[in-house]
């Protein structure tokens, strides 16, 4: 390990860090992403979140939403947000969680006015908020003043073997900086659950654990269906990785050493004093479980990957790494990080992870990663059930 | 580290699967495991592509499949040693609805 990294981030009002600065235009549903694309066509340089849902939702499912969409807002890699939907109470809902954070925040809603007139209203607005935002300075920023996410897509075996190992390199490392990290992905830990019972800090934690896999396991198995193609993917397989439970413990192997101090609900933020990994109950579907680590204030995403996953986020960087030498040769758009190195022994485990760390500080410091070169803005809502 | 890249890993001593690093022909290739660093050769019977997976040992159908040292599946089939392991002899044994 070298000498301490300089890492520069923004300091949100809130005090959370932040290492992107994006003016977001937000939906509040699926008909008023007309209107947020618009205006970020006026004002190049801010980002409309076209979303699928928004409408007709209730219960948990509909608060979900409202929690992705807040916590969206609230992300300190955002600097501001303009929101718009189509009636005003829901509009203001969600600006009003935003607006908390003291962040800069506005909402427009479409009924009784138009698109048209919105769009201009909404437009002023997001050019004084982007100018603004242009102004912020990156100040001195520590790894325990930011969370990070982790979670795998299109694994194989060298996943197991190389990616993920390598990603618990950096999770050990943030977390003894100071830091937070989430990871999730809950059936996917099917056949490996007990490691992570094992690690939970306390039986407060570990119940809460066991019971939220339990629970989404239920939901799983009470279609009886066949998942063999889907969990795991048809890539998996193609992959070489033939069961759920195989699938688990290369996904585990990302986890690094150190406890897990708390389990969120889907899109939940973590206590700011308390620390730690924390297990956020989520999909393992990749643009689904990013949004939902976002959504609770994950402001970097390590992806290992082995047969080649595309994947990115509106407002936080995904950083891909593969140990699978095929796919780094193939997909170089795509992947940040080749540690297939590590399978052929030219370099050992603690080199990878420092490797690891150089490409993650390089990306907190401002350098794009590949998925946001590459325009990958997946934002993908968590649906529980069917709306009204 | 000047060690000549293996043709195969498993994760520990004692998994009864291997994972190949590159496409593979049948014969006799040299491997490692991960955990230990214990060197090995072991013998391949079916051509398999990088990542795939085979047999270190004879399993009968319903036995463990063991990776990481721990259970990740059932034999479907009988495995010989050297076999190409997959969904073809190879299923879950926690989800028990999953199988090719």
């Amino acid at each position: 390990m070298g000498s301490k990294p300089r890492l520069m981030g923004y300091r949100r009002e809130n005090g959370a860090m932040g290492i992107r600065n994006h003016v977001i235009i937000l939906p509040l549903d699926d008909l008023s992403n007309a209107a947020a694309e618009a205006v970020a066509k006026v004002i190049p340089g801010t980002l409309a979140l076209p979303h699928a849902f928004g409408r007709l939702q209730f219960g948990e499912d509909l608060e979900l939403t409202f929690n992705t969409l807040i916590g969206t807002g609230v992300n300190a890699n955002v600097a501001a947000v303009v929101v718009i939907g189509i009636e005003p109470k829901w509009t203001q809902r969600v600006a009003d969680g935003i607006a908390k954070t003291g962040k800069p925040v506005a909402a427009f809603s479409i009924e009784g006015k138009g698109d048209l007139k919105v769009i201009q209203e909404a437009s002023r607005v997001a050019a004084m908020f982007l100018q603004d935002a242009s102004g912020l300075e990156r100040e001195a920023a520590e790894m325990g003043d930011m969370i990070m996410s982790i979670k795998c897509g299109e694994s194989d075996t060298t996943s197991g073997l190389g990616s993920c190992p390598t990603t618990s390199q950096a999770v050990d490392r943030w977390v003894a900086a100071g830091g937070t990290v989430f990871f999730g992905e809950t059936s996917e830990l099917t056949g490996g659950e007990h490691l992570i019972a094992d690690r939970c800090i306390d039986d407060a934690c570990r119940d809460l654990f066991q019971l939220t896999y339990d629970n989404y396991i239920k939901v799983i198995e009470a279609t009886g269906a066949n998942l063999l193609g889907s969990q795991p993917t048809q890539g998996n397989i193609a992959g070489g990785l033939t069961t759920i439970e195989e699938k688990a413990l290369g996904n585990i192997a990302k986890t690094g050493s150190v406890p897990v101090v708390g389990v969120l609900k889907p899109a939940e933020a973590p206590d700011p004093k308390k620390k730690g990994l924390y297990f956020m109950d989520s999909s393992s579907a990749a643009a689904e479980c990013v949004t939902l680590m976002a959504a609770g204030g994950a402001v970097i995403h390590l992806f290992p990957t082995g047969q080649g996953n595309v994947i990115g986020n509106p407002i936080i960087p995904v950083l891909k790494l593969t140990a699978n030498i095929k796919t780094a040769n193939s997909m170089t758009e795509h992947i940040d990080l080749d540690v297939s190195g590590l399978l052929r022994y030219e370099y050992d485990l603690t080199k990878a992870g420092d490797m690891m760390m150089d490409v993650i500080n390089q990306t907190v410091n401002g350098r794009l990663c590949k998925a946001e070169v590459m325009g990958h803005r997946e934002f993908t809502f968590t649906k529980l059930y069917i709306s009204a | 580290m000047a060690i000549t890249p293996p043709q195969y890993l498993l994760h520990h001593d004692g998994d009864n699967v291997a994972v190949a690093m590159m496409d593979m022909q049948p014969g006799t290739l040299h491997g490692r495991s991960v955990k230990e660093g214990t060197e090995s050769t072991a013998v391949l019977n079916h051509a398999i592509p990088l990542g795939h997976k085979f047999a270190l040992t004879d399993i009968a159908s319903g036995e463990a499949i063991i990776k990481y040292g721990i259970k990740v599946g059932l034999a479907s089939a009988a495995i010989k040693k050297g076999d190409y392991i997959h969904t073809h002899n190879m299923r879950s044994y926690r989800w028990e609805a999953s199988r090719a």
